[in-house]
Parts: C-alpha cells; sequence; structure tokens
C-alpha cells in the first residue's frame, strides 16, 4: 500500500519520503495471498464491487508500467478464478453470494459461471471426487507477490523515492503549513502525509485527527516445495506460484494478540487442499505462517484525508495486491491534486456513521 | 557388534500424548539430558533424526566395529559410553524421527505450562506435549561460499566424516581438503590413516589469526586440545603437503568438480581434483531455537548467532533448554556436560529434585566443564575465518544454494531497500528453499552487514518459520483439528469479510 | 570418488539407480550408497537446472534430494537404502501429474 501510493505519488512529479520500520515488522505486505480477486466482494457496498473490478482491469497496465521502469516481470496471470467447493451446502452458499451481490442496488454486474463437478473437471483436471462444484469468474487472476514487492521498490528508487528503513515513526505533529514526523531517527517534515502503516496506523491515525478503525483478523498461510505447474487457474484457497510453489490459505480468526501458528487451522487447511487436489498429498510443507490483517469493520478499504489537520490522509485495505493499481494511480492522484474523487470519496469513515442502508 | 547396544526404538504411533521431557537430539549433550533425567525418574523421551544415537560427532557409534575404533581413535570411542548410558536409562527413544515445531503451551492466564512439540516419522507427524524440553540440535558446518561450491564433488569435510563413520567409505582418486579449523586437520588425519590418498591441504587460516590467539596462549597450553592438535598437525604435514594462507580459493569445472584453484605466495594455482572437501568451523544450529521464538545474540569470538542461555540452560523461552554446540560452540567433551547440568535444571523445575540438592551435583559437573572448555578461546581466535571466506567478494559467488541466489545479487538489494535478512527473503527469495537458510543465513546477515557498514548484530538473523523441516502436507492434514479452527477456515465460504454489519457490531 | 573399506563386516544390499543394479552394504544412507557407487550428482535444481550432489551427509543442505520408491525429494542421506529400493535422479522440481497413483 505504502509503496504503491509513493511511486504513484512520485510518478505525479511529487517529492515523496517513506518511512519505513526494519528488517522485522508486522508487515501485511509479507502475508498476502497474491490474488487478484474480484468475485464474492462488496456485498452491501457495491462501490467497493466496482472499486475492485475497476483495480482488476487496471492490473495490466501497472504490471506493465512497472516492468517497463524496472525490468522486473512481476507475473502477472489473470486467466480467471475459482471458488471450489466441498459439498453441495458450501456451493448454494457461494451462489447465494453471487446472486445477491448482483441484484443489491447499483450493482456492479460482471459475469461469473457456476459449475458443477464434471464442468470445473473440464477446467481443473486435477480435482478430487469431494469436489462438488465451483464458481469461475474471468476477472479473477494472480501476480507474484514477492517480484511485485521488489518491483515497487526499484520503481520506487527509480523515480527518486526518498526510501529510508528502520525509521519507525513515534510522533506526528501537524505544524503550520504541513506536519513533523518523529521517531528515534530525528525528524522529517512535509507539507503532507499518508499514513499506509496497516496496522499500526492505529496509533498513528489519531494524532493528525483521523481514526484508521480495524478489527482484529488473523490469517494463516502454508507453502510447499517447489512442484511442476499442475493448477492453471488460482482458487481462491490455492494456488501456484509462478516458482511453483505452492500457496494454501485463507483462514481466518477475529484474534489480534497472538501470531503463533495453529496447527489445527493448518491441519483443516491442509485437509480441505488435498480434498480439492489430491495430488498435493506428498508434497513437502516447508512454511507455515500466520500474519494479521488490515482488517477495517466492514472489511473494505478507508480512505480519508483528515477534516482537523488538511493534508494528513489514512489510506488502509486488506487487498493490497487487488486494489495496487488504484493506490498507485487513482489515490494516489487524489492525494496529490487534494481534490477527492467520488470514487475514493464513498471509502471514508462517514460510512461507519451513518445507519447501514442494506 | 554388542547385541546390547541395538534397543528397538519407538515409532511414533507409540509414544505418550505427554511426557515430562521431550529432548530433541541425540548427540552428547541430548544424550547425556535424557540419562540425567531419566535418573530422576522423569518421564523422558528422546528424538532423534537419525537411526541410531551419536548425533554427528559419535555417528553410528553402537554399530561401530574395531577397525573403527583404531581409525577413528578414543575421542570417538568415549561416545559408546554415553550411548549405552542412555540405551540402559528408562528413558524412551524415537529414532529416525524429526522434531519439525515447538510451541508453548499457555494456560488462561496466559502462563506458560508447557511445550507442544510437533514429531514426524515414516509418513505420520504427531504434535506431543512436554512439560519440559531440551533442544540438543548440535551444530552444523559454517558456510563456505566460494566460487563452485556447488559443485557435485565438492563436499564438506564433516560429510566425508560422516561417510566414514556410517559406512566405512574413504575418499578416492584425487582429493583436496581445504579450510581452517581443528577438524580440518582431524579430518585429513583420520583420512589419511584409513589409507586415502589426500594430495594436498590447503589452510585459509589467515595470518593475522595466529597473534591474536597468541594472547589466549595461557590457556591453550593446558588444555588437551594442545597435544592432540599438535600429533594431528605431524601427521597431516608427513603425509600429505599443506599450503599455508591461501586466498581467493573456488572450485570449477563443468557440471562437476574439476580443478580446484587457489593464491598463495603471490601466484594462482591449480589442481585437478575429483572430490574438493571445505571447512571452516561449525556454528550452532539454530534453526529450532530460532523458530521457538528463543533471544539470541552475536557471539563475535565464534562469528555466529547463539542462543542465550541462563546457567542451567534455560532459554528466554519458559520450559525450553538449550544445551550441546547448539547454544555456543564448546565441543562435545563439554556438550556432554552441559546435557548434565541442563538436565538437573529440568528435573529442578519438575520439582524431582531440590535446588541445594540440584546446585551440589552440579559443582563437580562446573568443575569438569571448565576444564573442558580450557584452551577454547584460542582455537576459536586461531581458527577464525577470515573475511573473504565468509563474505564472499566474486559477485558471481551463489550464497544461496537452493534458491540459486549470489553475493551480487543480495549486495545489489541492499541499496535497492532490503536492509535486513527478512526483506531480503521478499526481494530474492534467498532462505526460502528446503534448507530454510541453515547454509546461506549467517553468509547473508555479515554480506548485508558488509554493504551496509554495519555490525551482523545490527543486521540479525532470518526469522524462520515452521515446520523447521519439510513434512508432508497430508501428515499435516490429519493431526488434531479443533472445532474453532474449522470455524476459522469455513467461515471464509461464508464470506465474513465482506459483511456490512458494522452497527450491530459496534459496542453500545 | 569414494571406496568402501574392507575391514568392516556387513551385509550386502542390491538397490537400483535409474534402472540399474548398485550393490550396496547394510546400514547405508542411500546417499553414502550413491559416493560408494561413484555418483556424484543426484538431482538438477529446480531453478536453473544445474546439477547437485551430496553436500553435507547430515540433512541439512538438501542436497541429496532423490527419487526413491516413486517419491520425489527425498533426503537421501537420511533414508537407510534398502533391499530392492528404486532410486532416480530427481530433475528439478517435484513432478506432479493430474492423475495421482492411489
Amino acid at each position: 500500500m505504502g509503496a504503491c501510493v509513493a511511486w504513484g505519488l512520485a510518478r505525479r512529479g511529487l517529492r515523496v519520503c517513506v518511512l519505513d520500520e526494519g528488517d522485522i515488522a508486522l508487515r501485511a505486505s509479507r502475508a498476502n495471498f497474491a490474488l487478484i480477486w474480484v468475485q464474492g466482494k462488496g456485498i452491501g457496498f457495491p462501490a467497493y464491487a466496482a472499486w475492485t473490478k475497476a483495480a482488476a482491469e487496471a492490473w495490466p497496465r501497472l504490471a506493465a508500467e512497472l516492468r517497463s521502469e524496472t525490468g522486473i516481470n512481476v507475473g502477472l496471470d489473470q486467466p480467471g478464478g475459482f471458488t471450489l467447493c466441498l459439498s453441495d451446502r458450501e456451493l448454494q452458499a457461494n451462489v447465494d453470494l453471487m446472486v445477491r451481490l448482483h441484484s443489491q442496488t447499483d450493482a456492479v454486474i460482471y459475469p461469473y459461471e457456476v459449475m458443477d463437478h464434471r464442468q470445473t473437471k473440464a477446467r481443473l483436471p486435477a480435482i478430487g471426487p469431494d469436489v462438488s462444484g465451483s464458481i469461475y469468474c474471468p476477472l479473477d487472476g494472480h501476480v507474484n507477490s514477492l517480484r511485485l514487492f521488489r518491483a515497487l521498490h526499484a520503481a520506487m528508487k527509480a523515480r527518486s523515492v526518498d526510501y529510508r528503513a528502520d525509521h519507525a515513526v513515534t510522533a506526528i505533529e501537524p505544524r503550520a503549513g504541513g506536519f513533523a514526523l518523529n521517531g528515534a531517527w530525528g525528524t522529517v517534515r512535509a507539507p503532507k502525509v499518508v499514513l499506509a502503516a496497516g496496522l499500526g496506523n492505529a496509533r498513528l491515525a489519531p494524532m493528525v485527527g483521523l481514526e484508521a478503525l480495524m478489527k482484529p483478523s488473523r490469517g494463516q498461510i502454508i507453502v510447499t516445495e517447489k512442484a511442476t505447474p499442475f493448477l492453471r487457474y488460482p482458487v481462491v484457497t490455492v494456488r501456484q506460484t509462478d516458482e511453483g510453489g505452492v500457496m494454501i490459505g485463507d483462514s481466518e480468526e477475529a484474534d489480534g494478540s497472538s501470531l503463533r501458528i495453529d496447527h489445527s487451522i493448518s491441519s483443516v487447511m491442509a485437509d480441505r487442499a488435498i480434498r480439492m487436489f489430491p495430488l498435493l498429498g506428498d508434497l513437502n510443507v516447508v512454511r507455515t505462517w500466520s500474519a494479521f490483517r488490515v482488517m477495517t469493520p466492514d472489511g473494505s478499504p478507508i480512505y480519508e484525508q483528515s477534516e482537523t489537520c488538511p493534508g494528513a490522509y489514512v489510506a488502509m485495505a486488506h487487498s493490497g495486491v487487488t486494489l495496487a493499481p488504484q493506490h498507485a494511480f487513482s489515490l494516489a492522484d487524489y492525494i496529490a491534486t487534494g481534490t477527492i474523487p467520488k470514487e475514493v470519496a464513498v471509502f471514508s469513515t462517514r460510512r461507519f456513521r451513518v445507519p447501514a442502508s442494506v | 557388534m554388542t547385541e546390547g547396544m541395538v534397543r528397538r526404538g519407538h515409532g511414533i504411533a507409540d509414544l505418550a500424548d505427554e511426557y515430562d521431557v521431550i529432548v530433541v537430539g541425540a548427540g552428547p549433550a541430548g544424550l547425556s539430558a535424557a540419562t540425567m533425567l531419566a535418573r530422576f525418574k522423569a518421564r523422558t523421551l528422546l528424538v532423534d533424526e537419525n537411526q541410531t544415537p551419536g548425533g554427528q560427532i559419535y555417528r553410528a557409534i553402537t554399530l561401530a566395529q574395531s577397525a573403527d575404533r583404531r581409525r577413528l581413535g578414543e575421542d570417538y570411542w568415549r561416545g559408546r559410553g554415553i550411548a549405552e548410558d542412555f540405551l540402559n536409562s528408562e528413558a524412551e527413544y524415537a529414532p529416525a524421527t524429526t522434531a519439525w515445531s515447538i510451541q508453548s503451551v499457555q494456560d488462561d492466564a496466559e502462563r506458560i505450562v508447557g511445550q507442544e512439540v510437533g514429531l514426524s516419522s515414516t509418513g505420520m507427524a504427531r504434535l506431543i506435549r512436554a512439560k519440559q524440553v531440551v533442544l540438543a540440535t548440535g551444530a552444523l558446518e559454517r558456510p563456505f561460499p566460494i566460487p563452485g561450491w556447488t559443485l557435485p564433488g565438492v563436499m564438506t569435510a564433516g560429510a566425508a566424516q560422516i561417510a566414514l563413520k556410517t559406512s566405512g567409505l574413504v575418499p578416492s582418486g584425487k582429493v583436496v581438503i581445504a579450510g581452517t579449523g581443528p577438524l580440518l586437520y582431524l579430518l585429513a588425519a583420520q583420512l589419511i590413516e584409513a589409507g586415502a590418498r589426500v594430495s594436498t591441504v590447503l589452510d585459509t587460516t589467515p595470518r593475522e589469526n595466529w597473534l591474536r590467539a597468541f594472547r589466549h596462549a595461557p590457556g591453550f597450553l593446558v588444555s588437551p586440545y594442545l597435544a592432540k592438535g599438535l600429533k594431528l598437525l605431524r601427521t597431516v604435514q608427513r603425509r600429505t603437503r599443506v599450503i599455508r594462507w591461501v586466498s581467493e580459493l573456488a572450485a570449477e569445472g563443468e557440471g562437476g568438480l574439476r580443478e580446484v584453484v587457489w593464491r598463495a605466495g603471490g601466484c594462482e594455482h591449480r589442481l585437478p581434483a575429483d572430490l574438493l572437501l571445505l571447512h571452516q568451523g561449525v556454528v550452532p544450529n539454530v534453526n529450532f531455537s530460532n523458530a521457538a521464538g528463543c533471544a539470541h545474540e552475536w557471539d563475535e569470538a565464534q562469528l555466529t548467532f547463539r542462543p542465550q542461555i541462563d546457567e542451567w540452560y534455560g532459554s528466554s523461552v519458559a520450559g525450553l533448554s538449550l544445551a550441546g554446540d547448539g547454544a555456543g560452540i564448546r565441543g562435545a567433551e563439554a556438550a556432554a556436560i552441559q546435557g548434565r547440568i541442563a538436565g538437573l535444571g529440568c528435573a529442578s523445575r519438575l520439582g524431582l529434585v531440590a535446588p541445594a540438592e540440584r546446585d551440589r551435583l552440579a559443582v563437580p559437573l562446573r568443575r569438569s566443564l571448565a576444564r573442558a572448555m580450557r584452551g577454547r578461546r584460542f582455537l576459536d581466535e586461531l581458527y577464525r575465518p577470515g573475511k573473504e571466506f565468509r563474505v564472499p567478494q566474486d559477485p558471481d559467488t551463489i550464497v544461496c544454494r537452493c534458491e540459486e541466489i549470489s553475493a551480487g545479487q543480495i549486495r545489489t538489494s541492499v541499496s535497492a531497500g532490503a536492509g535486513g535478512p527478512n526483506q531480503m527473503k521478499v526481494f530474492l527469495r534467498c532462505g526460502m528453499g528446503p534448507c530454510q537458510g541453515r547454509l546461506c543465513g549467517l553468509t547473508v546477515t555479515e554480506l548485508i552487514a558488509d554493504e551496509r557498514s554495519k555490525h551482523p548484530c545490527e543486521i540479525g538473523f532470518y526469522r524462520l518459520r515452521f515446520p523447521i523441516k519439510p513434512l508432508r502436507l497430508r501428515e499435516l492434514a490429519a493431526l488434531p483439528q479443533t472445532q474453532t479452527a474449522k470455524v476459522a477456515v469455513l467461515a471464509d465460504l461464508a464470506d465474513t469479510h465482506h459483511s456490512a454489519d458494522w452497527n450491530e457490531r459496534k459496542p453500545q | 570418488m569414494f571406496r568402501r573399506l574392507s575391514d568392516r563386516a556387513s551385509g550386502e544390499v542390491t538397490f537400483t539407480f535409474d534402472g540399474l543394479p548398485v550393490r550396496a552394504s547394510a546400514g547405508d544412507s542411500v546417499a553414502a550408497a550413491l559416493l560408494a557407487a561413484g555418483v556424484r550428482a543426484c538431482r538438477t535444481t529446480p531453478v536453473s537446472g544445474a546439477p547437485r550432489g551430496p553436500y553435507c551427509m547430515m540433512g541439512v543442505c538438501f542436497e541429496c534430494l532423490v527419487r526413491i520408491d516413486g517419491m520425489d525429494n527425498r533426503q537421501g542421506c537420511l533414508v537407510p537404502v534398502q533391499e530392492g529400493m528404486r532410486v532416480e535422479t530427481q530433475h528439478g522440481a517435484r513432478a506432479l501429474t493430474t492423475e495421482p497413483a492411489q
């Protein structure tokens, strides 16, 4: 998130400084699943569905620009993606969700297909007999998130962004004409400040009259050794990276206290992955880890300028990869110009203060 | 072969769900700790990856024959008594079993009440609880990143020693041994005694080490290392060519080693070789203690990270002790004593021995330990590997063998924003292969430190993740599944991410 | 590159490496048996396809990976060789076929 916005601002000619933490930090960017995912998002908030769909459509442009600026291929692949279901009940729940999404007021309409076992097997030959069906959405895809991270750093560097690691911010003071950001390392002054510190926003936002509403959300991921390609399409809980490793994940617990690995959760995820793709059973697991998501109360992003300290912005979303083009292009434009386009203004925290409309 | 020494170990399915103590590693430290604990009637399980006890230093000791005793010497043979004592004890033994995870178990008040250890053997994984855990995971050879060190035909000296101990194999053809450290000459002598023809020993010990080591000479002069060391040196020098002050060491060949190249005396030398054995000391194998969250510190004398320990070898994590070379390199003799002291510490925490009695029993042990460690500082200083062999100067030298990442790529990534080993993983995938950083971790830390003109202790180490040894997805899937875990995974399908019911959840 | 000393008593087992019969001593690890048989490289890497062979012999380097009885990526230095065992070169990444052997 921070790297996208910083690069986007530098693209518009602003002088940008990024203050980052050290080698070990609660970086959500390290823990993402690298999906570019549209299906299923935006219940009760069609604007989020629109924002997400636009992000998926803008991804080829982002990948191309990063490649031309840095030479790094981020491995963008948007063949469409699957949600695999292991029972008729699961399939029905997912179908109901898609129907609700497409029938809500101001719904954003996009194509998707509901497939039975046989239809799914035609696209994903490796599925096992327990797969009762699936939902396929042609807009979905994935990237190589490690290369995306590296490309963003290289792109920031190419645009002369002043990136400073080991620069945790302890205090922000609004000053006439700008802000002073302080840490053990000293002080940096700037007329504008963007808080893209993920979980750290909860602490920083109140310093500039903003509120970073978050709820605890912990996710766990399993990664296997490299294997020969077996999966043409990303599945919402299983994907094969372009290097060959298989990632299994997307558990969610309302736990904000501990990053301890819960082997019981790993077991459920591994079990489901093997039922989806029996050939995965003998793969060696090389890593499991858990991370906190940057989860807002309704799961949709928050972008907002401070009313009491204009020039201070907060930006947070748990779909940092999917929304990367929106953050690099639209959000950066908004922050650079100070004008809030309609499609961004809906993501302010004002939505939590009015009664829910759905 | 003594029949009594081959006691059948426990299969993973036969193990209890809970023990008083689980000891990981059947080297001198682990064996001694388990024996000590069994003596205090602690219900003890010793888990080890190998088929028979002994660790690497006493590898295959229970199977050793008289020819092996002759060849490998009395220091090796001493391990037999340690293994015998263990096998005669009441401790349970799970050989050919890997320990892949360890996490604290907390009660409702978030107090640590024990540890849960993940084990795997013969395709089955289990989570077993223990009130105390002793990690005795020993040492591994320090990475030796020279150009061509990934070529088939280049191995560690320790690997050749293991092949000798376990299978009676000796190198044949054109053999070169290169590096520094006391084990280098021990191995060369053992191989020569066993009938191997070693063409050349290339000694990479930097000249200036002799000066530094001299300060610690008094300790060394009264240590048992001195006589042994001189004898080894004499054997090696009499039977093969030793070349000192070697620099710019490299292995060359297409698809396999063909030549060893180095500089000495101001010019380049080349020697055809079938086998190059590398060694520049051993370092603690910290993967387990790191992943378990134990605090570590940089050991400047040994140029490595080691876990912090207290006087009973307790780590910073309650209920988790670390003994032997895994807690800092002190050698096999010291490791066995440390194991006993750690065992006393655990027994006392379990309430099986009163503190006063524990302290009394530890007195002679600590005295022997001090004796066993005499001369260690001299060896550390003398055999401190030179910087060029720890921090590759040639940008093309592979650092991460698994992901094939070079020193040059790591240096370039530092300036691109990867200021630490964990950021480096994200940038380059280094350390993310199956060896999980064991063969590149120290090199990456020192390279980054070098590039940033900082001290390695400011750079830190990889943060390692479970499983620290691979286990199959099928094994993971067969572990017990709680209802909470099922909800954590399946709730996603119910789409709780995207509900708009914030108002309902908001505290009134 | 390695030869076996003749002064140790041990039973003999026969296994195959890439289809060819190899004799080994009972108690050998697969990696030691391959070294004794003159095999230097036992796999190619998934990243560049470069050949690799046993390096540490103590289970930490993962260079001696081989396919054993149809199972990919086994650590040769940790698996005791057995009579009739089928050992093969590990070519690159673990092979996943869409029709798994049941």
